[in-house]
């Protein structure tokens, strides 16, 4: 899923400061899963911003929707007849949210409230870690499972690089050094010598580096 | 001499079979050419060859091309170093002709501290391709004289090309497979990480040249003389990839503070001494951080002086 | 026993401290509330196994909130103790009671005043 983290407090206070009457709007797809922009989190959004600004002896008022998903134009769609009621929309889905609906009403301002992270997964209850990178090209196979690109510090093809210590990386002793653990797991199958190549440079044209990208499916097209 | 690489000094004296001695020296942060020039003169005639590192420690300073071609023109032989992390493909090619163009011969090829560790935390690192990516393209470039995408280059760069290699970085067992995959990428020299903790390098080195890599390329052994118990202390605990034996930390320690650098570089000509010996190993490569001032007498006390001229 | 606390609290019963959620005690903040504390078992003692200890990490939570937004986390806690503590019971009502008479109103009621 997409993984986020919310914004700041105080920079969401500062995006609506001028702003009276307030829609929040929740995205039920990976945000919701990743405990940061559903209905719950709305809701708790919504009562913080509250408390603050009445704080302040001001009135705020703030209508709280969660929707199917923001990155689908016909959810995005289910907002129509009410989001131009509004002094601003704080979107808390991905920063895709925040762009369809700036797309679909362009006359009213959108803010995100998420900051947006990277692809993960739950690795416990309430801790989320990176594994990909969206690099467009999976080499995931020739590493039993592991991704150098995304998990690497360096995204190196050739690990582990000299500042792998005791299985840790060496930016942090919080992270593991991923290519300690695809240095073992060849050695314990017996595959060192899947290692013992040099691999050609990536082509990275697939990758965001290729610019903007696009996904189509012939098959699904209407027209 | 034909059938050289590339006609450096460090490979003519490491082919004719001298032991080779090379240095350090890192570019400034600034333009101050005439203490980079003054902390050159301290190197000149002690070392084969001088590394001019890369935006060391992921601190941005000089550019290694430049103060390269600087110390070009003090009359010494640079080994220019090149790091994967501050620039791609495209800026790589064009930095390997353009040291070429100004007399570069000697190239190291690194993968760089990640920038985490420097002054500028902040910024988006490359790491287009890797090391050993980066030691198959300049190979490519001299050998082959074609650029990555095998377009033809007019004229090759003739690089003599080294790469690093840390045997103190885990998994141990690992360490000299990924030297061998340095090697058959095309690396003509080893550099390694600063060696302390000797019964461990004799035994990599024992690894090493039983797989035959020291037949194929030059090892020089690194050598960073401690200036100080404090100094020992922090390369064990802080430096990721540095093993410092408590042994050496208690050595340091058992003398008084204003004996300890002394000390350091006793334990350092030690370590030179037996690396004359040691099966495999080509050279030294000394390390002696913002200590060139004191080369000539580590050089001298070395017993490498004076240099071959080859 | 006839302890006797603070008339101003009221409380409110719930089958175990995991079901406070972080939503209650902002809403009761937000409607006015002066203070908020969770009163539940001793750690260790929840019936539901972790009841107590997730609710303690949503009053964390709540608390850096409160913060951030310039009003005094002090406004929420939590305690902890059996329900055979009557005695315990009273002294705590009476200690919160204290510490937000020290802090005085809420500065949502003193600002909404009007």
């Amino acid at each position: 899923m997409i993984v986020a983290n919310r914004k700041p407090l105080e920079e969401i206070q500062d995006m609506i400061k001028d702003c009276g009457n307030v829609l929040l709007v929740g995205c039920k797809g990976c945000v919701t899963v990743c405990n940061v922009g559903g209905k719950k989190e709305v809701e708790i959004l919504a009562a913080t911003l509250k408390i603050a600004r009445k704080k302040e002896g001001k009135a705020l008022n703030i209508d709280e929707v969660t929707i199917e998903r923001q990155c689908d134009p016909e959810y995005i769609e289910l907002v129509k007849e009410t989001v131009g009621n509004y002094d601003a929309v704080i979107s808390m889905a991905c920063g895709v949210g925040p762009q369809f609906l700036s797309e679909a009403y362009p006359e009213q301002k959108f803010y995100p409230g998420l900051d947006t992270e990277f692809f993960g997964g739950a690795v416990q209850h309430g801790v989320w870690e990176e594994r990909c990178a969206g690099c467009g090209t999976c080499v995931i196979h020739k590493y039993d499972g592991l991704c150098p690109i995304a998990r690497c510090s360096k995204s190196i093809m050739h690990g582990p690089c000299g500042g792998s210590a005791q299985g840790m990386c060496e930016i942090s002793s919080e992270v593991i050094c991923i290519w300690d653990q695809i240095v073992k797991k060849k050695m314990e199958q017996g595959k060192l010598e899947d290692l013992l190549i040099t691999n050609n440079a990536k082509d990275w044209r697939s990758a965001r580096d290729g610019g903007p990208r696009r996904a189509i499916r012939e098959e699904l097209l209407n027209e | 001499m034909s059938d050289l690489k590339s006609g450096s000094n460090l490979e003519k004296v490491l082919k004719a079979g001298h032991f080779a001695f090379t240095g350090e020296c890192g570019p400034p942060m600034g333009c101050n050419v005439e203490h980079l020039k003054e902390k050159m003169q301290f190197l000149k005639g002690n070392v084969d060859a001088v590394n001019v590192t890369d935006n060391q420690t992921a601190v941005a300073r000089m550019a290694s091309i430049a103060a390269s071609a600087i110390m070009i023109q003090e009359g010494l032989e640079p080994n220019f170093q090149m790091v994967c992390r501050d620039s791609n493909r495209l800026g790589m090619t064009s930095n390997i002709l353009g040291a070429y163009a100004l007399g570069v011969r000697n190239m190291l090829c690194l993968s760089g501290d990640h920038q985490k560790f420097g002054n500028h935390p902040q910024a988006k690192n490359v790491y287009d391709i890797d090391s050993m990516q980066l030691i198959a393209l300049v190979k490519k470039m001299r050998d082959e004289g074609k650029f990555m995408n095998d377009e033809d280059i007019d004229e090759n760069p003739k690089m003599f090309i080294g790469a690093a290699c840390n045997p103190f970085a885990d998994p141990y067992e690992f360490r000299v497979h990924r030297l061998a995959n340095k090697v058959n990428s095309g690396a003509d020299f080893i550099q390694t990480q600063c060696i302390y903790n000797m019964d461990k390098f004799r035994d990599f080195m024992k690894k090493a040249v039983d797989m035959g890599l020291t037949e194929k390329c030059y090892i020089l052994a690194g050598v960073t003389p401690m200036k100080s118990a404090p100094m020992a202390n922090y390369m064990a605990k802080r430096v990721p990839g540095i093993e410092v034996p408590e042994d050496l930390i208690k050595r340091l320690k058992g003398v008084e503070k204003k004996d300890q650098a002394e000390e350091g570089i006793k334990f350092a000509l030690e370590q030179v001494e037996e690396f004359k010996e040691m099966e495999g190993i080509a050279g030294v490569h000394m390390m002696a951080i913002e200590w060139e001032h004191r080369m000539p007498e580590i050089s001298e006390r070395a017993g490498v002086l004076p240099r071959p001229v080859v | 026993m006839r302890l006797s606390y603070p008339p101003s609290i009221k409380v409110i019963q719930v089958p175990c401290t995991g079901r406070v959620d972080i939503l209650h005690l902002l809403n009761a903040i937000e409607k006015g509330a002066d203070g908020v504390y969770v009163a539940g078992c001793m750690e260790g003692e929840c019936h539901f196994i972790t009841g107590n200890i997730k609710t303690k990490r949503k009053v964390k939570y709540v608390k850096k909130t409160l913060e951030d937004i310039g009003v005094e986390s002090e406004r929420v806690e939590m305690f902890n103790l059996s329900s055979a503590q009557g005695g315990r019971f009273a002294e705590i009502a009476n200690e919160m009671y204290e510490k937000i008479k020290e802090l005085g109103p809420s500065p949502l009621n003193v600002n909404n005043a009007a």
